[in-house]
C-alpha cells in the first residue's frame, strides 16, 4: 500500500521530468540557433546598407533596434551576427569537447608514460593566457573563420580534458572497469561504452560551460579586433565598433551586449535545469 | 511503570525522485525498559536503522516523520523544536554508527574527539572530561588506555575505533545508546572482542540500548530482547530466548533457518574430482616498489600454492588483510604475480590478465564482493549480461536477447528485470546479475570474491543455494573466498585458511571441529553462534589471542 502523489514543483512529460526555468532557456538558445539559421531571410536590410541619415539612431519604427555608428541597422546587423557568434562558438566547443573527452579518457584508462605526457603537455598549453595565445595566432596566421574555430578549440581542450580525466578516474577504479578489462576488451570499448554513458552528465554541463566561455572569449577578441573582420560582425565586434554609443544611451551597443548575456545565461540556465529521466523502482 | 523508550504507532514516510511519496515505517510500537538491550532485527530495507535513528528525533533527507509519538526519557521527540533535540543528543541518547572509520574526523586527534561532546553541551571540564574518557577507554578494554586518545583515527585498528565511538557515546553518560550495526565490518576474532566491551559497559552502567543488526547469532549475544523488521512492520517480538527457541512468524523462521546452512552432501562421485582444474604453485604477490631479488616490498600472498579439481569448490578463509582477496586478483590476472606459477586447465597461464588468450580469460571468470560497483550503473541489465555473449561468443542480437533469457532464468530473476538499471535493484538481485554476467561467459572456474558479504543472512543463503545447483547444472568449480566460515562451509569441499599472506592449513568441511593449526582454532571458536550464552562461556587461549588476534 503505497500512496502516490506527484509533487508540483517539477512536471514530467515522456516519462522525463523538467521545470519552467530549464523549458524559458531552451526556448530562448532554441529563438537564437532558429535565427542563426534563418537569418539571411529574415533581415529587413542588408549588414551593409547605410539606411539611417544620422548614426546612433534611437529605435523607431522601421529601424526597430536603432541604427549603428555608420547608420546602418542594427537589428539586421544582431540577426546576423548570431550566425558568427554561434555558428564558429559552437564548431569551436564541439572540437574542444570531443578531443579533450576523449584524450581525458584515454589517459585515465591507458594510465602510465601516455598520461603522464598528454597531462603534461596540456597543462602547459593551459598556462598560457587565452588572450595572449589568440593574439599570437591572429598575428600569425590573420584572422579567418577557421582559424578563429581552431584557435579558440585549441584554447579550451586543456580544460575539456582535466575535467574528463578527472571523472574518468574515478570511474576507471570501480570493479566493472577491471571485469570488462580482464574480459579483455579493448581501449574503444572501454572509453565509449563503459566510461563515457556514466560521465556523460557532467561532460555535457561542462560542454554548455565551455560553450559560454568560448561564446565570452570570441566576443572579447573581436571587441580587440582580433576576430571577426568588417563588414561580418559578431556580437563582440558589435560591442566593439558601437562603444562610442555609450554616452549617447544609443541602443547599438546595448543591444548586443544584451543578446550576448541572453544566450549565455540560458545556456547556463538550461544545463543546471537539464530535464531529468524518471527511473523509479516500483512505478 | 512507564519504560524509558516508549514508540507508538511510528509512521515514517520517504519522497522519491519522482516525488512519490513511500511509507517506509508503517505504524511501529515498541518499549525499551531501562536498562535493557532491545535487537532490532531484518534485512536491509525492512526500516531498522530508520526506526532507529527516530528514537533521535532524526529522519534522513527525504524522510519525514509523520506520525506517531516517540517518547524517550519522558520527552516526546517527534514533538521537539530541532533545538531541543539538539540537547538530549548526545546527553540522553547517543549513537555508535555502523562504520566508526567514517566517522571519526581523520584531522583531530581520538581524544579530542571524545570529549568533544562535553564541550558542546558544557558538561563538564575539559580535564575532568579527559579523565572520564581514559576511565572508559579501560572500561572498554582497550589497549594503553592513556596514551591511545593522542593517537589519530589511522593509526588504530577497526575494533579499536569501534570501541572508541563507543566512548565517545558513552561519555555524556546517555541514558538509552543507540548501535547501528557495530560490528559488521569487523573479523569474528575482532568482533568478539568489541561485542565483550558493549556487553561490560552496558551492564556496569544500566543503560539502555537498541542494537541494530542483521546477524542473528551477534543479537542473541549481547540483546535482552529482539524486534524482527520486515517491509517497515513489526513482524514478531519478544525475548532473546524466547525468539531463538519458538518464533512464530514465518520470516523469522527464515532468518533462523538461513543461519544453519544445510551441510553440503558429498560428492557421490569421489573419483570425478581428480583431475586438477587450477594448480597454483609457490604464487608470490604483493605491492610496492620491486626489490633485487624480484619480489614487491610488501607481500600480500607469500608463495601460495593451492589446487582446485574439476567440479569441486575451494573455499579460502582469513581475515581482512590476509592476502585472500590479492589471491583471487593474481589468479585472475588483475594483479600479476611476481613469483610463481598458474595452470589452468593443463595449460601454464600468463601471470597479466592482458597476455592471457581470449578463450583463457572467458574459462576463468572473477565476481566481486560488491555488485554496486561491479556493474556499470549507467547500463541496463540486459546489456550488462549480453556483453560477454556478443564478446566471447559472437552472438547476433537475437540469440543474445534469447540467452539473456535464460540467464535471467537461471540466476532465478524475472525476465522483465533486462530493463531495469543496477540502482534499480536490491541487492541480493544485483549480486544475482553479476553472477550471470559471469555465467554468460561459460566458465569453467569462477572466483567469487566474498560475493554473499554485503548480502542479508536470508538473501545470502539463497545465493549459496543458487551457486549449488548451477554447480550440479553446468559442470563449475568455484574458488570462494569469504571471511564468513558458515557459507564457505556450505559450499566447499575444501578449505584454505590464509593468515598474514601464507596459507596456514588445508582441511575438509567434515574436520571443521578438529583444526590443527592455532590460528584455525581461533578462527573457528570466534564465530558466533545462536546460544546466547555462548559470548559469556566462550574462553579463548590468551596465548593465542595475543598471537594472532588484534586488539
Amino acid at each position: 500500500m503505497t500512496m502516490a502523489r506527484v509533487a508540483a514543483s517539477r512536471r514530467s512529460l515522456l516519462g522525463h521530468s523538467y521545470n519552467l526555468v530549464g523549458v524559458v532557456a531552451s526556448l530562448v538558445i532554441l529563438a537564437w540557433t532558429l535565427i542563426a539559421i534563418f537569418a539571411p531571410t529574415i533581415i529587413p536590410h542588408s549588414i551593409g546598407d547605410i539606411v539611417d541619415d544620422d548614426y546612433f539612431g534611437p529605435m523607431r519604427q522601421g529601424l526597430w533596434l536603432g541604427s549603428d555608428y555608420l547608420g546602418r541597422d542594427m537589428l539586421s546587423r544582431v540577426l546576423m551576427g548570431a550566425r558568427y557568434t554561434v555558428g564558429i562558438s559552437l564548431a569551436a566547443v564541439c572540437i574542444a569537447c570531443f578531443s579533450g573527452v576523449v584524450l581525458g579518457m584515454i589517459a585515465a584508462v591507458t594510465g602510465g608514460w601516455l598520461d603522464t605526457c598528454l597531462s603534461r603537455f596540456l597543462d602547459a598549453m593551459n598556462s598560457i593566457p587565452s588572450k595572449l595565445f589568440g593574439l599570437v595566432v591572429v598575428a600569425a596566421v590573420g584572422s579567418s573563420i577557421p582559424a578563429l574555430i581552431l584557435t579558440l578549440a585549441v584554447i579550451y581542450i586543456p580544460g575539456a580534458y582535466r575535467f574528463a580525466r578527472a571523472l574518468a578516474v574515478n570511474i576507471n577504479t570501480m570493479d566493472f572497469m577491471t571485469v570488462a578489462r580482464v574480459r579483455g576488451e579493448s581501449t574503444a570499448y572501454l572509453i565509449g561504452s563503459e566510461i563515457l554513458p556514466n560521465i556523460m552528465r557532467p561532460v555535457l554541463a561542462d560542454f554548455g560551460l565551455r560553450f559560454v566561455f568560448i561564446v565570452l572569449l570570441l566576443s572579447g577578441l573581436s571587441f580587440l579586433g582580433l576576430g571577426l573582420q568588417p563588414p561580418l560582425a559578431d556580437w563582440g565586434a558589435l560591442v566593439r565598433e558601437n562603444i562610442g554609443g555609450l554616452p549617447f544611451a544609443a541602443p547599438a551597443v546595448i543591444v548586443p551586449s544584451l543578446a550576448i548575456a541572453s544566450l549565455t545565461i540560458s545556456v547556463n540556465l538550461l544545463i543546471d535545469n537539464l530535464p531529468q529521466k524518471i527511473r523509479d523502482r516500483d512505478a | 511503570m512507564t519504560n524509558l523508550v516508549e514508540v507508538r504507532n511510528l509512521r515514517i514516510e520517504a519522497t522519491t525522485d519522482a516525488g512519490r511519496v513511500v511509507d517506509i515505517i508503517k505504524g511501529v510500537s515498541l518499549d525499551i525498559a531501562d536498562g535493557e538491550i532491545v535487537a532490532l532485527i531484518g534485512e536491509s530495507g525492512s526500516g531498522k536503522t530508520t526506526i532507529a535513528l527516530s528514537l533521535m528525533g532524526y529522519a534522513r533527507p527525504g524522510c519525514r516523520i509523520t506520525g506517531g509519538e516517540i517518547n524517550v526519557n519522558g520527552k516526546n521527540m517527534a514533538a521537539l523544536t530541532e533545538k531541543q533535540r539538539a540537547k538530549l543528543r548526545g546527553t540522553d541518547i547517543a549513537y555508535v554508527p555502523q562504520s566508526a572509520a567514517a566517522s571519526f574526523n581523520p584531522s583531530s586527534t581520538i581524544m579530542e574527539q571524545v570529549i568533544e561532546v562535553t564541550r558542546i553541551h558544557g558538561l563538564m571540564a575539559p580535564e575532568q572530561a579527559r579523565k572520564r574518557a581514559v576511565e572508559l577507554f579501560r572500561a572498554l578494554s582497550l589497549p594503553d588506555p592513556e596514551g591511545i586518545g593522542a593517537r589519530y583515527p589511522h593509526q588504530v585498528s577497526g575494533g579499536q575505533l569501534q570501541r572508541l565511538s563507543a566512548a565517545m557515546a558513552l561519555i555524556g553518560d546517555p541514558k538509552l545508546m543507540i548501535f547501528d550495526e557495530p560490528t559488521t565490518a569487523l573479523d569474528v576474532t575482532t568482533q568478539i572482542d568489541v561485542l565483550k566491551a558493549f556487553k561490560s559497559v552496558m551492564r556496569a552502567g544500566g543503560i539502555a540500548g537498541v542494537y541494530v543488526s542483521h546477524d542473528l547469532a551477534v543479537v542473541a549475544q549481547i540483546a535482552d530482547r529482539i524486534v524482527v523488521l520486515k517491509g517497515g512492520e513489526v513482524q514478531e517480538a519478544g525475548t532473546t530466548a524466547q525468539i531463538l527457541s519458538a518464533a512464530q512468524h514465518p520470516y523469522t523462521r527464515e532468518l533462523l533457518a538461513a543461519f544453519e546452512p544445510k551441510p553440503r552432501q558429498a560428492h557421490a562421485d569421489a573419483d570425478a574430482g581428480t583431475k586438477a582444474l587450477l594448480r597454483i604453485d609457490d604464487v608470490t604477490a604483493g605491492y610496492g616498489s620491486v626489490r633485487a631479488d624480484g619480489l614487491p616490498l610488501i607481500r600480500a600472498v607469500n608463495s601460495v600454492s593451492l589446487v582446485v579439481e574439476k567440479g569441486r569448490n575451494l573455499g579460502v578463509i582469513g581475515e581482512s588483510g590476509c592476502g585472500k582477496s590479492t589471491l583471487a586478483r593474481v589468479i585472475a590476472g588483475i594483479h600479476p604475480a611476481a613469483a610463481g606459477d598458474i595452470v589452468f586447465d593443463g595449460r601454464q597461464l600468463e601471470r597479466a590478465a592482458g597476455k592471457r588468450s581470449q578463450n583463457q580469460l572467458r574459462e576463468m571468470q572473477i565476481v566481486f564482493q560488491y555488485a554496486d560497483t561491479a556493474l556499470n550503473p549507467a547500463k541496463p541489465v540486459e546489456d550488462i549480461i549480453s556483453r560477454p555473449l556478443a564478446f566471447y561468443h559472437g552472438l547476433d542480437r537475437q540469440a543474445r536477447s534469447k540467452r539473456v533469457d535464460e540467464l535471467l532464468d537461471m540466476v532465478r530473476l524475472p525476465r522483465t528485470l533486462r530493463y531495469r538499471r543496477p540502482s534499480e535493484l536490491s541487492g541480493g538481485q544485483k549480486q544475482r546479475v553479476n553472477f550471470a554476467r559471469a555465467l554468460a561467459a561459460g566458465p569453467k572456474l569462477i572466483i567469487c570474491d566474498e560475493i554473499t558479504s554485503a548480502l542479508d543472512t536470508v538473501v545470502a543463503a539463497a545465493v549459496i543455494e543458487l551457486l549449488k545447483e548451477l554447480q550440479r547444472e553446468l559442470d563449475l568449480s568455484y574458488i570462494f573466498i569469504s571471511h564468513d566460515l558458515s557459507v564457505v562451509e556450505a559450499i566447499c569441499d575444501e578449505i584454505m585458511v590464509m593468515y598474514n599472506g601464507e596459507r596456514v592449513e588445508q582441511i575438509t568441511p567434515d574436520r571443521l571441529k578438529a583444526p590443527t593449526h592455532p590460528y584455525s582454532k581461533l578462527l573457528f571458536s570466534s564465530v558466533p553462534k545462536l546460544d546466547p550464552t555462548w559470548l559469556d562461556g566462550l574462553v579463548r587461549d590468551p596465548e593465542l589471542v595475543s598471537q594472532y588476534g588484534h586488539r
